[in-house]
């Protein structure tokens, strides 16, 4: 059936125009409202409500491991304690906490930065978050009860195998990690349509910001790689509980099929959860710089090049494993290759600071201090890629100094400085200038004291994942300091939650720009109204909001008039290089169809690893209801084309 | 013995034989190169931010507002010069380690000796082998080895992943179930090198150290000759004692050879007196710490594998008497 074909109409906004969108777009108040809510801001909020939530759960588990390393043989923890809280902690950080965060900033911004009233499926956005949550609840009960991972979150085989990991803890985790690839999968299509169906007119895909590059390229990662790790995972299960020799050499498995697996997706990850977090820093700095970023074009391609590189490096993670030679020099080469497009952000930055006119309010501390630490996490991955020295390198301390100057270093700091770019749009409050610089300095301290000499403690030797450490090896007093410095750290990380909560009451008002920031987001109110954009802007540049100071005096933007698309729940679709419009997307309402299909698939987990038949089909009821109710044909959802021409 | 461990033992940043010693130039280049970069990146950041700050300009804005936007070229020449010079270190780093690797990989095809070494959860079990089956022994966590020979090691996966790691003489190489990987080590001079498990395999893995003692061909050809003895008799009543409660009770999990203990899933103690680490590196061998191993492993080596025996003292005193003999 050929869609109807309707011309919208073309105006400027108006207090009716607005109230009649409100009346469209706003999610019911109460208890209702919050569990059909499919509003990508609301949705965005409680991501990173959550991730910051596993983020302080990550933390203390850190804390309680740093207690017990802080001196040789100390016994606070037992080794399956110890053991135990390793595991949780690097599940949380980076399944829990580092991915979800920026699909937090991605689910609120993006809508905003691309001119548009919300995601591409606003229900499919609403699952994603609702299975986040439950995978997270389900992996942590399994945590509480004593079945937490132990196997640490790379669980390798055979000792994540029934025969040497009897209880339900590899269960629960295998369960629970497929349950997250669910989220993560429906996220990513989620993003991938997004980018290329809504953007406003005229934003062609050389005029999005970086941040879009970041998130699109990671998530068209996550589509490709979640398969195998939720494979991996399903294997594993399998073997555990059905007898099947998927890993298992004495049936003819394969122990070495888990780390391929694992490292074809977990190394891309690494990137998925660094590069959308590189773009908030590209975007950001040069509001702080005075001038637009430099090399975009390059900057945007370097992006998308680490990601193809990032999918032929999985078996640096491997040196150790006994692979021949010549296979290993590949990776080796691809790896070391890695440092190219790295290099293109890093001077692309420094080149933004160095020509910009810097003004040092705390968004920027943080951004402009995680190119320092980018460079430092950059170099040590590449001592790495060399296969002879990586042979020493390789599970000691050092890999771990590496390892967190990139998730905190890259992905931490600019969150955080995120966080006080973006509070006044998420608030309408500016976060409290003085306690953001007390908070930048004690985590910037804080976090070098504590992993910079953790690069000395893993060149002389000290091995990973000990629960405890003899005096022989002379790593005390490196790991005394590393202690210190990690509670400083957090004390940093305090006083940003101490910061918000004073702030969201008591901040001063922020106004749409606080920033004289360049993006649409900021041309909408702070915070924005449930629709984002009264009438959906045109874009004629990169900057649109700086046209008048830095553009050629060409065409220009248009904010304040434009299609009005008041006839429904509505936005418009447009084409996926040019951004031609080409069809009004209707969107679908408030519904408790994603908590409940949510809340089925979850309860069918719950049936599997407790091997429940009843609590299953109960769990399948659920799905099928939800589903009957999310396919529902209605129509008001109906596509439509404008009129062309 | 008069060999005594350096101050960083498990520290790679010195070699002690060939295979870790054809790395080192290559891990101090990349070391400086990190380094380097890091303190070149950091004077630039330094300067960006600088020397040409808003504040200076506009007297501490009000607002960013009131700092006017740059207008000017894109100076993408940054990226493109940045990009070019830090190609060259790599490019370097690149082909240098394509060098070593073929230099270190191996396994050598005429090595002078070899060695059978299987991870368990958590020890090491170490076999010596040889074409005539009388001159086949297996000992613990505890590798002697000719000064300047070039010894093969074969890693065999006993239970999980475990990684053999001898930092002064080699990098890491895993143990893995179904497969059999190859290290090679050869110490140029005499010494004791500390390795340690790098692959985590459970709860003791912090406690799954071992110990090559690298020694003249005299003294290896020695020890080699008495490990290759069974146990010797025993010459008073309480030895006597021991090594029927030695073969009853711990001739379940270990082999004292030349006695009814005859199982091989625990390290063999037919020479155990003459190491001279117990429970893989956890304590020092003497008689004192051995007793307390014995009595309650559980205390010293949590969820070992190990378990308490519950042993009177006079038991235990004997079951020490006996293990005494066993050099």
């Amino acid at each position: 059936m050929m869609p109807e074909v309707i011309t919208p109409k073309i105006g400027v906004s108006g207090l009716e125009h607005e109230a009649k969108l409100n009346e469209l777009w706003e999610t019911k108040p109460g208890w209702k409202g919050f569990f059909a809510s499919v509003d990508h801001k609301e949705i965005g909020i409680r991501y990173i409500i959550t991730a910051f939530v596993f983020l302080g759960l990550g933390g203390l588990e850190a804390l309680a491991m740093r207690l017990q390393l802080a001196g040789p043989n100390l016994s606070l923890l037992t080794p399956s304690e110890y053991n135990q809280l390793f595991s949780t902690h690097g599940m949380t950080m980076i399944f829990l906490y580092a991915a979800p965060i920026l699909s937090g900033f991605s689910n609120y911004l993006w809508p905003l930065l691309l001119g548009s009233r919300d995601m591409a499926f606003p229900r499919l956005n609403a699952l994603s978050y609702w299975v986040y949550l439950a995978a997270g609840i389900l992996l942590y009960a399994g945590f509480l009860t004593g079945n937490g991972p132990n196997d640490g979150w790379f669980n390798y085989v055979p000792y994540a195998e029934r025969d040497y990991n009897p209880g339900l803890n590899q269960d629960f985790y295998s369960l629970g990690m497929i349950l997250l690839g669910i989220s993560t999968t429906v996220g990513a299509a989620n993003f991938v349509v997004t980018a290329f169906r809504t953007r406003a007119p005229g934003m062609s895909i050389n005029r999005v910001p970086i941040m879009i590059w970041g998130t699109l390229t990671a998530n068209v990662a996550n589509l490709i790689v979640v398969p195998a790790v939720s494979l991996a995972f399903f294997l594993l299960w399998m073997d555990r509980n059905f007898g099947t020799h998927f890993y298992d050499p004495a049936g003819g498995g394969q122990v070495l099929l888990w780390q391929h697996l694992f490292w074809i997706y977990g190394h891309p990850w690494v990137y998925a959860i660094v590069l959308p977090a590189m773009g908030m820093v590209s975007d950001g700095l040069p509001v702080f710089c005075r001038r637009p970023l430099v090399g975009y074009a390059l900057v945007a391609f370097a992006t998308v090049a680490t990601m193809i590189l990032g999918f032929g490096v999985w078996v640096h993670h491997m040196f150790a494993t006994g692979l021949p030679g010549l296979g290993m020099s590949f990776f080796s080469g691809a790896s070391f290759l890695i440092v190219l497009p790295s290099a293109v952000s890093v001077f692309a930055w420094i080149a933004t600071i160095w020509h910009g006119r810097p003004v040092y309010r705390t968004p920027f501390l943080f951004f402009s201090s995680m190119i320092l630490l980018f460079v430092i996490g950059g170099v040590s991955g590449f001592m790495t890629a060399s296969v002879p020295v990586d042979l020493q390198l390789t599970d000691t301390y050092f890999v771990v100094a590496h390892i967190h100057y990139v998730l905190i270093g890259i992905n931490v700091f600019s969150v955080v400085g995120g966080i006080y770019f973006w509070f006044p749009k998420f608030t309408g409050r500016m976060l409290d200038e003085r306690l953001g610089k007390l908070n930048f300095w004690t985590m910037f301290i804080g976090f070098n004291l504590a992993f910079l000499p953790m690069h000395v403690t893993g060149l002389l030797g000290m091995p990973r994942r000990v629960y405890t450490y003899g005096a022989y090896g002379g790593w005390g007093p490196l790991n005394l300091i590393t202690s210190i410095g990690s509670f400083l750290f957090a004390f940093g990380l305090l006083l940003l939650l101490v910061n918000v909560l004073k702030s969201r009451k008591s901040g001063d008002p922020a106004g749409a720009n606080p920033w004289d920031a360049y993006s649409l987001e900021w041309a909408v109110p702070s915070p924005p109204p449930p629709y984002n954009f009264a009438v959906i802007p045109t874009v004629a540049s990169r900057y649109p909001l700086w046209e008048d100071r830095i553009g050629d005096g060409g065409i220009v933007s248009t904010i304040d008039r434009g299609m009005l698309l008041a006839e429904g729940k509505q936005t418009i679709g447009t084409t996926a290089v040019d951004a031609v419009p080409d069809i009004v997307l209707q969107m679908a309402e408030d519904s408790y169809a994603p908590f409940w299909l949510a809340t089925g698939t979850t309860i069918i987990f719950v049936g599997l690893l407790f091997k429940s038949m009843t609590v299953g089909i109960i769990g399948v009821a659920v799905v099928v209801l939800a589903l009957i109710a999310w396919l529902w044909p209605s129509v008001d959802l109906r596509e439509r084309e404008p009129m062309h021409g | 013995m008069s060999l005594g461990l350096s101050e960083f033992p498990l520290s790679y940043l010195s070699a002690a034989g060939t295979r870790a010693d054809r790395v080192l130039p290559l891990t101090w280049y990349l070391l400086w190169v990190a380094i380097s970069v890091c303190l070149i990146i950091s004077a630039l950041l330094w300067i960006a931010v600088r020397r040409n700050p808003a504040a200076s300009r506009t007297e501490s804005p009000q607002s960013i507002k009131d700092v006017p936007l740059v207008r000017g070229a894109d100076p993408v020449r940054w990226i493109s010069l940045g990009v070019s010079i830090s190609a060259i270190p790599l490019v370097i780093a690149l082909v240098w380690t394509m060098v070593t690797l073929a230099s270190t990989s191996g396994p050598p095809s005429n090595p002078d000796l070899v060695l059978d070494v299987t991870g368990h959860q958590w020890w090491w079990e170490v076999r010596y082998g040889s074409a005539e089956p009388a001159q086949v022994f297996a000992t613990a966590n505890e590798i002697h080895i000719p000064v300047g020979e070039t010894v093969l090691v074969r890693l065999h996966g006993g239970d999980v992943i475990h990684s053999f790691w001898v930092p002064k003489l080699t990098g890491k190489t895993d143990t893995i179930p179904g497969q059999v990987n190859f290290s090679w080590i050869r110490a140029d001079r005499p010494g004791l090198y500390r390795g340690q498990c790098t692959e985590y395999c459970g709860s003791q893995h912090a406690h799954m150290s071992l110990e090559v003692i690298a020694e003249s061909p005299a003294a290896f050809d020695q020890w080699r000759a008495a490990q290759l003895a069974p146990a010797p008799a025993t010459t008073t009543p309480d030895q006597a004692r021991g090594q029927k409660l030695v073969e009853y009770r711990c001739g379940l999990c270990h082999q004292v050879r030349g006695t009814l203990a005859g199982a091989l899933s625990a390290p063999d103690l037919t020479h155990i007196a003459s190491r001279r680490t117990l429970a893989a590196g956890t304590l020092l061998n003497n008689p004192g710490n051995l007793s307390g191993w014995i009595e309650d492993p559980q205390a010293v080596k949590p969820e070992s594998l190990m378990p308490n025996q519950f042993l009177s003292a006079q038991e235990l005193s004997d079951v020490r008497a006996y293990l005494e003999t066993l050099q």
